[in-house]
Parts: C-alpha cells; structure tokens; sequence
C-alpha cells in the first residue's frame, strides 16, 4: 500500500482572551482531533496561546495575487473613508 | 511503620514510577513515526520529569536527611527503586508504547485524582499540577490506542499483540501493600479498589472503540515495590546514572 | 540550528525553466529592492523558488538530524534538570524541523518529498552534525559553538526576502535564544569542576572548533550561489564575513572559560580589530560533503529506520480517518 501523507492543516493561536486568532504555521494530521492535539504540543509549548483554531490547509479559500490589482486598488482611492479625509474648523471639538 | 515512613515511601514510589517512564520515553526521541508526534512525545517525557522532581524533592523533605531529587535519581540502586514493572517496559513498537501509556494514565490519572483529596497538602498541590498533564496524555495516547486498534488489520493486530504482552503488568497497580493502607486510612489517599473499578470500566470503554478485546489474562506479575524488577531494569538504571557514578561527587 | 554553508551545494541548473520575461523579472527585483516580502502565490522567478526550497529543505533537515547527536547525550544526563533542558532543546529542533518544512512546502514541495530527497542522500545537511558526541562535554560544546554558529546566520534569516521563510526564522530565533546559553553553562560549570571535568571540555573543543569553523562554508572566493543570494536578499552576509564575527565572539568567550583553541595561528589583529585564524582543512569539509564524516551513514540510517519504522502507524491512522469519515457521510 501507498504511504499516504498526512493532510496539511493551518494553525491559529489567541494569544490571550480579547485578541483575535492570528494564524502560526502549519503542520500534517491524520484527522481534526490529531491537528489540534499536534497544534498544542507544537505550537504553545512557551504558553503561547488560550485557544487553537486547526483547519485543512485545502479548506481555505483565497484571494488570488494575479487578481489583487481588481481585488485591492479599487479601494485605494475611497479617501472620503478615512477620518483624516476631513476637515475640522479651529475651535470645533469632540467630533 | 510509621505515618511519616509511609508517605515517604508512597512519594518515593509516584517519584519513580513518573522518572522510570520519562527514562523510557527520551529513549524514543528522533524515533517517532512523525514529526509532529515527536513533539508529543518529547512533551510526554518533560511532564514526567518535571513530575519526578516534584515528588523526589517532597521526598527529600520528608525524609529531612538532606538529599535532593538527584540523588533519589542516580545514587540509588535498581533494587531501591519502588516503580511497577509496567513502566520499566523497554518500548518495543509504537503499539507497545501506547498500549503501555493508556493502561499506565488510566490509572495513574486515577491517582492523582484521589491524591488531591488527601490530608497532605503538598501531595495535593503537586497532585492537582501533574493530573492535568496525565488527563492530556491519556486523551492523546487513547485516541491513539483507537487509531491503531480501528485501522488496518496490521495495526490491529499489533495492538493486539501488545495488548496481550502488556496486561500481566496491569494487576500490580492495583496490589496495594502497607503504604497503600496507611496512606488511605491516615492521609485519605486513594481507595485502590474503588480505582481499579474506575479503570477497569475506562479501559474497558477505550478498548471498546478500538474495538479490540480484553485479553483473557489471570496471571498478574508484580515485585516492582519491592524492587524485583525485570532484567531490562538494570540496563535503564546503569545508563542513566553513569556520569554520577564514574564521576562521584562532581558537579555538573 | 544551520548555517549557510550548504547553499553552495546545489546542482548546475539543469532543468530549462519555462521563459520569465525581462519585464517580470525586473517587477520582482523591484520588489525585493523596496524590501517588500514575497508571499507563496505571488510570482517568482523558478530559479529564487528552488533556490529557496533547497535552503529551507537543507535547513529543516539539518535541524531533524541535528537531533541525534544531542538525543545521544538525553538518557544520560547528569542531572534531572539538565535532562530536562536538553530535551527541551532536541524538542525545539524538530518543532524547528517542523516549521521550515512548512514554510518549504508553501512553494509547493511536499514534506514526503523533501524526507525522501534526504534519506536518499540527495539532499544535504549541515556537515556539523556527522561529528559524534563522545562525552557530555560536547554537549556544551555544542549548545556553546555550533548553536553560537547557527545564531549568526539565522538572525539575518529573519529580514529574508521570502514571507514564509522570514516568519519560520523569528519564531525560531525566538525559542533558540536559550540554546547557546545552556550550551556555555554546561561548559562553566564543567570548567569550575574538578581538573577530570576540565579535562573533558577541553578535548570537546578541541574537537568541535575546526568543524564549526566549517558551518559557514567555503570562503567567499569558492561561493557558487552566493551573488544571486544576495541579490534576492535571500542571505545577507557572506560566508567569510559571518564566520569572522562568529571567530571575535567566541575567542574571548573561551578565555573566560579558561579554554584554548587549538589553533596556534590565532592571534588578536589590533589593527582590524579582528582575531586572525589558521586555515581550515577544506579536504575534511569536502569528505563530510560527499558522505564520509565519522556519522553520514548512521545519521541516515536511523531516520530511515524511524521512517519505515513508523510506516504502519501512518497508515493505520489514514485508515481509521477514512473509515471515521466514511461513517459520518
């Protein structure tokens, strides 16, 4: 029989309670269970995280670079988005 | 036997069952069937090192004569050593090795539970630290147990194998002696019969999904209290204890 | 751990790559001048891909069998606290193994692939680990030089072109910060110990110091690689340039200890402010390249047999998943 590899899985980690999953790295699993316990014992042995998210690494849908000129520019000139866009008169406060 | 000698001996003895172990663990590093199993299993190894401190440093106190968790670990002989047979196991394959660390946490797991309980308030806190790393480990190496019981018919086989090699060591945990008896009646340690009924219907649940059998065993070995241990024990004490012995007294 | 001698160890380009235009080409050049990260999807040129993939590949594996020299020493420790920091430490190496094969595999190599490439011999690994760990010594030496060693190039690595690559290297240098640390305590105490203790870490410098001079590779002259490297901003300092820095940190490191280097060409340059050194036996370098050090085969031969070894297991994992998945469909 063929030696199948392990599915790829992407692990994200809090870091602590308030902030949000960012991701960490990578590793292989056989199934979900395995990924997490893997993503423990390789991903928070300095205490780094207070919860774990592991997904298949196939799982994950994503932004394509050659698309991201139509994906990402259309958005650079929406200035009017930004605070900064406005002007406030002198003496004007708390807004 | 007094009160006092009795909780040194059982400390001694949860010492040496979490050293002896984490001794046979390290020997599998750089040998793991993954990587990412390697990490697992070197994080195991830690937790049992870091347990075995504890308990020999309490010992140290108890006894009061002033010696430190190194010399319980390497100034001692096989035969001063109170761990069961079972953990001394050399590892064999990896279905040996999970067979041995599911029957082992179950129980120890078990244990600990119980000792944070007991009237002796250091034992407690040290009981409550080391029953969250076991309730990890068990969790891991029974999925595992289920893994390779409900795989392939090699693994199940294996495991089979295993199974079978390993449960004659199971009975001696449960074997309690003086120190279990005073311990349970002046300390409110752990009811070894209460345990083994606890095990018995956990081990029964975890072999159940993996859907392998209990091994239709009655012979039951023991001696590892009283340090009748098994031949490969001596390998395990003299290589761990080498650099302490040829170079006595150094520093390091 | 790793250095970068081994990047000069690639193959003649042999493979025809698919025609890049001049104007792809120059838009990455761009980038990476801007200092800008590449990210696995964006488009690179095939020769920065398996420039890369054969790097981080090299370094992985040298961090997988960089574990066994030290693993030697693990069920032999002196003490239970020394067992455990350095099984913390082999621990950290396969997690650092672990991370690079990722960051490798988002150029679209899979880790059986890379595992395969090593255990066949046509992948390389740092030569400093075919050297054997003859007493407990060389423990501290090795934590003290080699991770010392390692700690030069790696600190660099984290500003490397490659997104992927660079984030691998800061957690990595993160977690390996305490490596060289124990590596010198070891050999502190070892030296304030009995004259048997010192004795001992002597004759491990004694042999360790000349292959960790050979880390970082051949000299600069010799560099197959090294321009484009350097170009892509994927290495930063040269060979010769890192092996200096680590030759005027570790001289006087050595004098503390009350060691010494068994080079009787060593001597302080007051002028350039740099220690000079005697010459490094390349024909020794070259034989542990081509597989012949005092380890290459048993290096190998003992992850081949946890490879094989484990084989059932991986599988009877992807059997139970399959039969799990097929019974919740």
């Amino acid at each position: 029989m063929q030696n199948k590899e392990w599915a790829l899985y992407e692990v994200f980690i809090r870091t602590r309670a308030g902030l949000s999953h960012r991701h960490a790295g990578s590793l292989h699993a056989a199934d979900d269970q395995m990924a997490l316990d893997y993503a423990r014992d390789t991903y928070t042995r300095r205490s780094e995280g207070v919860s774990l998210w592991v997904v298949r690494s196939d799982q994950i849908v994503a932004s394509d670079p050659a698309e991201s000129a139509a994906f990402f520019e259309p958005a650079e000139d929406k200035i009017y988005r930004h605070p900064t866009f406005y002007e406030i008169p002198d003496g004007v406060e708390n807004l | 036997m007094t009160k006092d000698e009795a909780l040194l001996a059982y400390t001694l003895r949860l010492g040496d069952n979490a050293l002896i172990l984490g001794q046979r663990l390290i020997e599998l590093v750089a040998a793991g069937p993954e990587l990412e199993e390697e990490l697992a299993n070197a994080n195991f190894a830690l937790d049992f090192i870091g347990q075995a401190r504890m308990f020999y440093s309490y010992a140290g106190e108890i006894e009061g004569k002033g010696r430190c968790e190194d010399d319980f670990a390497f100034l001692r002989d096989d035969r001063e050593f109170a761990n069961f047979l079972l953990v001394e196991q050399p590892n064999g394959h990896f279905g040996d090795v999970i067979v041995r660390q599911v029957l082992f946490d179950s129980f120890y797991g078990l244990q600990l539970e119980a000792l944070t309980k007991c009237k002796d308030k250091r034992l407690a806190e040290i009981a409550v630290r080391a029953g969250k790393e076991i309730c990890y480990h068990l969790r891991h190496t029974s999925q595992w147990l289920v893994r390779l019981g409900d795989g392939t018919a090699e693994s199940h086989a294996r495991a089979t194998e295993a199974l079978g090699r390993l449960w004659r060591y199971a009975g001696e945990m449960f074997a309690g002696d003086e120190v279990d008896i005073i311990l349970q009646s002046a300390f409110d340690g752990p009811d070894l019969e209460t345990i083994e009924a606890q095990w018995s219907l956990k081990v029964a649940a975890i072999l159940d999904d993996a859907t392998l059998a209990i091994p239709d065993e009655k012979w039951i070995i023991g001696g590892g209290r009283q340090g009748h241990h098994s031949e490969s024990m001596g390998f395990l004490v003299a290589e761990m204890q080498f650099l302490q012995r040829a170079y006595a007294g150094a520093t390091w | 751990m790793y250095t970068q001698g081994l990047d000069q160890q690639g193959k003649p380009e042999g493979k025809r790559d698919a025609p890049e235009s001049a104007a792809d080409l120059e838009a990455f050049q761009k980038r990476i001048d801007a200092e800008e990260k590449i990210e696995a999807k964006d488009w690179m040129p095939a020769a920065y891909r398996r420039t890369l993939v054969r790097q981080i590949s090299q370094h992985a594996h040298s961090e997988i069998i960089g574990m066994q020299p030290e693993g030697n020493w693990l069920t032999r420790a002196p003490t239970l606290k020394r067992k455990a920091i350095l099984l913390a430490k082999v621990q950290d190496e396969a997690g650092h193994g672990l991370y690079l094969y990722g960051a490798a595999e988002t150029l679209g190599v899979s880790r059986d692939q890379m595992v395969a490439d090593l255990l066949s011999g046509k992948a390389k690994y740092s030569t400093i680990f075919n050297y054997p760990t003859l007493t407990w010594a060389d423990i501290g030496t090795i934590g003290w030089l080699v991770d010392g060693a390692a700690i030069m190039n790696q600190i660099p690595l984290c500003r490397c072109s490659y997104g992927p690559y660079a984030r691998a290297m800061v957690r990595i240098c993160k977690e390996e910060s305490f490596h060289q640390r124990q590596g010198f305590d070891i050999m502190l105490v070892l030296c304030r110990g009995s004259g048997e203790q010192k004795a001992m870490a002597q004759d491990a410098l004694d042999r360790w110091w000349w292959p960790s001079l050979m880390m970082f590779g051949p000299h600069d002259s010799e560099s197959k690689h090294s321009a484009k490297s350097m170009a892509w901003k994927i290495k930063r300092f040269s060979n010769d340039e890192l092996r200096q820095k680590f030759v005027d940190a570790t001289v006087p490191q050595a004098e503390f200890l009350g060691l010494k280097m068994p080079d009787d060409d060593l001597r302080y340059d007051k002028k350039s402010g740099h220690y000079r050194f005697g010459e490094i036996d390349w024909q020794e370098f070259h034989d542990v390249i081509a597989g012949n050090g005092p380890c290459n085969r048993q290096r190998l031969e003992q992850r081949t047999r946890a490879q094989d070894d484990g084989a059932w297991v991986r599988e009877a994992a992807c059997a139970h998943a399959a039969k799990h998945a097929a019974k919740a469909a």
